[in-house]
């Protein structure tokens, strides 16, 4: 899970122009990684086991965790650690890789990209990682004993995917209705306990020291705002008769 | 010394995605500010003869694997195949269109090499030699430039923001088998079925007419339906509509839908939401149609119409009709 600011937040650039203003911000659990929470109890469900839930951040990454517990997942680990600050995505996958690399498990699931990096990484570099299939960005995913067959959305079509578990998902819109949490479910996870893991506990001090990142932030900056448009007068006529003329000629998009 | 540029030409059926022509074009063009040559490299059955339209975009070299391994896209076969032609190439930086291809297959790759990624690259800056890839991030409200620390570097470019160069003089250059064995494939792709809808790929399509709200109902889709088919332009719906199952989510053009940048793209009926305006802020030209003047889309937009949508939607395409008729 990633928490992430919420997609309606307007945007500041922090002083260092490194990272946006986080200040006032409200956090999130990144709208994707609910269909990876909602297929994981679906799966439970069918066949019973365990569900764990993993983010990688900083305090903001508690809310999150606590809101995947509400919806009924059993148990969850928060990767912390001041080395862990503003990761990009194949560090986040490494560090992710260190804390699953023991297994016991039949699936991953992961929102198929955490919304505001909008990277669409970390799913399939964290299969790499572990040596495991993938699928990413599906819609539609049958489970039967240790195979799988997922379906893609991909240009004009939609690609079916065999493959055997373990394997990592990347979970889109459509693939599921993710539930909200129930009060109770809400009560209950306030009183679970997250467990913590830094980078000593993971094996990985030192690993991801800010002059040792292979890919840096130079500058962030706003959009150019774009030029002030025009509305056009007239009745529907009129209107419509000026729109193709400036498309045409103006514009020249027509 | 890793130098130049390996560009991924995606292809299916035997079709090359004009995305992947605007990134090996935009290779040839940073390639003179990053050093080195640019390699292409295509990946399929039966691929040679298409391989042999790709000298015009200027690469200094074709490099093509081959095989009934790789007929359809898998993750694994494809993976092993841009891995070895990393190695043969050794580049300075690997470029791919942003597809869903390539979101499925540059991460694992680049994991693999133990290289870095930067995804939907919408523009580049150059700085003593070296490549610096510039992309909007938080849904188009921010814009982020980054550098690399690595031998080796990933970019996928945003389909429709780099325009494609050809020569129209006779260009050739090696066309070259690169071996690459599909050993070890954990899952492959067993089927592919054509989906209904648009005839043109919504990330890719030059106009894109999009639905919200103000369409009032899912059976006025023929009057937006008609006006792509008078423009060649694919359809396009904001999430409202979705989520209320007017139309399926392939059509949903936002955040958690595509991100489209077309030359030209008309929003009817759509109140202009920050989930919306991400998904196509980064459009040439907008056109909004909405019967409330203060929607937000109409700061967005370079032409706003205050009135019914179905009604101007219905006689702009009257107009086009008649345009297209006089031409």
């Amino acid at each position: 899970m990633k928490a992430v600011p919420d997609t309606e937040s307007k945007i500041a650039i922090a002083g260092d122009k490194k990272n946006i203003d986080f200040n006032g911000v409200r956090i999130i659990t990144s709208p994707f990684d609910e269909f990876a929470i909602e297929e994981a109890l679906k799966l439970k469900e069918k066949n019973g086991g365990e569900t764990t839930v993993f983010s990688v951040g900083g305090a903001e990454a508690t809310d999150v965790l606590r809101d995947s517990l509400a919806r009924g997942i059993d148990s969850a680990v928060h990767i912390s650690d001041e080395e862990f600050a503003s990761l990009d995505p194949l560090s986040t996958a490494k560090v992710l890789a260190a804390a699953l690399k023991d297994g016991g498990y039949d699936a991953i699931f992961c929102g198929q990209q955490g919304v505001g990096g909008d990277n669409s990484q970390v799913p399939a570099m964290l299969a790499e990682l572990l040596n495991m299939a993938q699928a990413t960005i599906i819609v539609k995913l049958e489970i039967d004993g240790t195979k799988f067959k997922a379906e893609r959305e991909i240009e004009g079509a939609h690609e079916f995917v065999e493959g055997s578990l373990p394997a990592v998902f990347s979970t889109q819109k459509g693939l599921n209705e993710p539930r909200y949490p129930s009060i109770k479910g809400v009560m209950a996870a306030r009183r679970k306990e997250i467990a913590v893991k830094n980078a000593e506990a993971l094996g990985v001090k030192g690993q991801f020291a800010a002059d040792s990142r292979k890919i840096k932030v130079k500058e962030m900056t706003l959009p150019k705002e774009r030029p002030v448009g025009r509305k056009l007068d007239g009745d529907a006529d009129t209107q419509v008769k000026q729109l193709v003329e400036l498309l045409r000629t103006e514009a020249r998009v027509i | 010394m890793a130098e130049g540029i390996l560009v991924f030409i995606e292809q299916r059926q035997g079709k090359i995605r004009k995305a992947s022509l605007e990134a090996l074009s935009e290779a040839y063009k940073q390639s003179s500010a990053a050093g080195g040559n640019v390699t292409a490299l295509i990946v399929g059955k039966d691929v040679k003869s298409i391989a042999g339209t790709l000298p015009k975009y200027h690469p200094a070299k074709v490099l093509v694997v081959d095989g009934g391994d790789f007929e359809n896209y898998s993750t694994d076969a494809y993976a092993n195949a841009l891995a070895e032609g990393v190695k043969a190439v050794s580049p300075k930086y690997v470029f791919a269109a942003n597809t869903s291809m390539a979101k499925d297959l540059i991460p694992r790759v680049a994991a693999r090499l133990d290289a870095p990624c930067v995804s939907d690259v919408t523009d580049f800056e150059v700085e003593g030699g070296n490549l610096l890839a510039k992309r909007p991030q938080f849904s188009g409200k921010a814009y982020t430039v980054f550098e690399f620390n690595s031998p080796v570097a990933f970019m996928t470019l945003r389909p429709n923001v780099f325009a494609v160069q050809e020569s129209s003089n006779n260009v050739n250059c090696p066309v070259e088998d690169l071996a690459v064995s599909a050993a070890d494939i954990k899952a492959k792709v067993v089927e592919t079925h054509a989906a209904s809808g648009n005839k043109i790929e919504l990330s890719e399509a030059s106009i894109v007419v999009s639905g919200g709200r103000g369409i009032k109902g899912p059976e006025n889709w023929p009057v937006l339906q008609s006006l792509c088919d008078e423009l060649g332009a694919a359809l396009g719906a904001s999430r409202a509509v979705v989520d209320a199952g007017w139309i399926d989510h392939q059509h949903q053009v936002g955040q958690t839908g595509k991100t489209v940048s077309p030359q030209l793209y008309i929003a009817c009926g759509i109140s202009g939401a920050i989930q919306h305006l991400a998904g196509m802020n980064s459009s040439k030209v907008i056109v909004a149609i909405n019967n409330n003047p203060d929607a937000e889309i109409f700061k967005h937009a370079t032409y706003g119409i205050v009135g019914d949508c179905l009604e101007v939607v219905q006689k702009l395409t009257d107009e086009i009709k008649k345009m297209h008729a006089n031409n």
